[in-house]
């Protein structure tokens, strides 16, 4: 299922921070959102599913045509978005193994079910922790937590949140490892990261936020990675 | 004073009030965990649970159906006042308070428009009968069923927040209600299930309550200051800690009113201070 964005306007109470956002992710696409710290990454994941604030002041979001623009995030979540936020943000009084089972499932997906042993066999490091509490993990292993609990929701749109954030090269590797061992299984995936190196290595697509509020540049991965001068001055690279 | 019998007798007061205060507060605190407000209506549900259990019993002399009664009546109330009227305010502090505020005047109104200003008390018809008796010491059988109920009701709690899927969903609830509405739960009728479920165990509390302690306009005012109290010792959200807390309080009180009646307000709110002082969270609270 693809998602569209269009005209998309989203503020908070004192600001607006979007001004008309448009882009699409298409079907087993992985795109990555990139962007100075303050341009409105965190706003936009935000905004596409469905946690308030901010505010959608203009513009609509579609996801398998259907418009999930005023739809709530729970909503959002059973049409097949999952979000890995940032921060992780696992819940922290459960088990690892409770984090996973009490994610509602869909009913309706197309190709192999998630579930509490797949996420295992996909992250073998969580079926060791599996009866540590939650908030008693590392950093990585909270990470993984993060991704295999959206996993769980079985999504076809994986939204995830600065996933680098705060993690030691070799946890980071692992992770890249395994979002790469998701294409081909007709996830799509939107990656919002600061880490412009690894969002290159993930994505097949960019695309830009700048202080706009708006998508200046999209383009293929491997041509923003040669092109110094757009680096330069989008991403202060 | 210091007599064998007459500490037993207290021990056992203090026990049984503090088994009531566990009932009233552990709905409570479940509320705030999950919802983080405080619902200054649940004095006004013990009130309405305690009227309904009195005349239902005084018409049929059956207690369990005087229970089951008042707490399909209450927890129906309080799916209303949800649905109707707080879901509109959420995550309003100051509007959600207020509007529980308006609930209790409005139901403590209606309760003395309907069953009158005189204190009234389940009948003994309808009462566990008889006393325990142990050398000199003699206890109402009915005080120590209502220290089971209470037992019996913390268990079951423990064992759903434990041991089921809804209670992992409370618990992640409690620990970030925004990324497990992003997962699929629609939190808004996990908010309304507690809602109802604390305002049913208030309504439990009133019924049995009223065998011990008479219903009349203005307790809903005291037994929720008592609860208060509770929770903040225990810590807003734990049931672990509303259950420390009652048994704390209520030995606390039933103490105080034997040796120092005039200073028995007093002295359950000293530890109350000292908790704020020296653990803000409460005993069993967690930071943010």
């Amino acid at each position: 299922m693809s998602l569209n964005v269009t005209g998309l306007h989203v503020g908070y109470a004192t600001a607006q921070v979007l001004h008309g956002v448009d882009f699409t992710i298409g079907e087993n696409e992985t795109v990555a959102l990139l962007g100075r710290n303050g341009m409105g990454k965190t706003t936009l994941v935000r905004a596409i599913c469905g946690l308030r604030p901010p505010t959608i002041t203009a513009g609509g979001i579609t996801f398998g045509g259907v418009d999930i623009t005023k739809r709530s995030s729970h909503q959002i979540s059973r049409l097949g978005i999952a979000i890995v936020p940032q921060g992780r943000r696992v819940f922290g009084s459960l088990t690892t193994l409770e984090n996973l089972s009490v994610i509602p499932q869909r009913k309706e997906i197309a190709g192999e079910r998630w579930t509490v042993e797949r996420v295992f066999e996909f992250f073998p490091r969580l079926a060791e922790r599996q009866s540590s509490m939650a908030r008693s993990l590392s950093g990585g292993e909270q990470q993984m937590l993060a991704i295999g609990r959206a996993l769980m929701t079985n999504p076809s749109l994986l939204i995830m949140d600065e996933p680098s954030e705060g993690l030691a090269p070799s946890v980071l590797d692992v992770i890249h490892d395994r979002i790469e061992g998701l294409r081909g299984t007709g996830l799509s995936t939107l990656i919002a990261e600061q880490n412009v190196d690894l969002a290159l290595d993930m994505a097949d697509r960019v695309i830009i936020l700048d202080d706009s509020g708006t998508i200046p540049w999209s383009g293929r991965a491997d041509e923003l990675r040669t092109d110094a001068a757009l680096l330069e001055r989008y991403l202060s690279i | 004073m210091f007599e064998p019998v007459f500490l037993a007798q207290q021990v056992l007061n203090g026990l049984s009030f503090g088994a009531l205060l566990f009932l009233l507060a552990s709905g409570l605190t479940l509320v705030f965990g999950l919802m983080k407000i405080v619902n200054m209506a649940h004095g006004a549900f013990y009130l309405l649970g305690g009227y309904i259990g009195v005349v239902i019993a005084g018409l049929t002399g059956n207690l369990l159906l005087a229970v089951i009664t008042a707490v399909i009546v209450v927890a129906a109330t309080a799916f209303i006042v949800e649905v109707v009227l707080l879901r509109f305010v959420r995550g309003q502090e100051l509007p959600e308070v207020l509007l529980t505020i308006g609930v209790s005047f409005v139901i403590a109104d209606l309760c003395l428009a309907v069953f009158g200003g005189d204190p009234q008390n389940l009948p003994t018809t309808a009462t566990i009968p008889g006393a325990l008796m142990i050398g000199d010491l003699v206890y109402p059988w009915y005080r120590i069923f209502v220290i089971g109920v209470a037992v019996a009701i913390g268990l079951g709690l423990a064992f759903v927040q434990t041991r089921t899927r809804i209670g992992a969903v409370v618990r992640a609830g409690v620990d970030d209600r925004e990324i497990i509405s992003a997962m699929g739960v629609n939190i808004a009728w996990v908010f309304t299930g507690m809602f109802v479920v604390g305002a049913g165990l208030a309504a439990l509390g009133g019924t049995i309550g009223s065998g011990m302690q008479s219903i009349l306009p203005g307790v809903q005012n005291e037994v929720l200051l008592y609860a208060l109290v509770v929770i903040i010792i225990g810590g807003l959200g734990s049931v672990t800690g509303a259950a420390v807390g009652s048994v704390l309080i209520g030995l606390i009180d039933a103490f105080a009113k034997a040796w120092i009646p005039e200073l028995a307000y007093f002295t359950i709110f000293l530890p109350m201070a000292l908790v704020l002082v020296l653990r803000p969270t409460g005993l069993f609270g967690r930071t943010a």
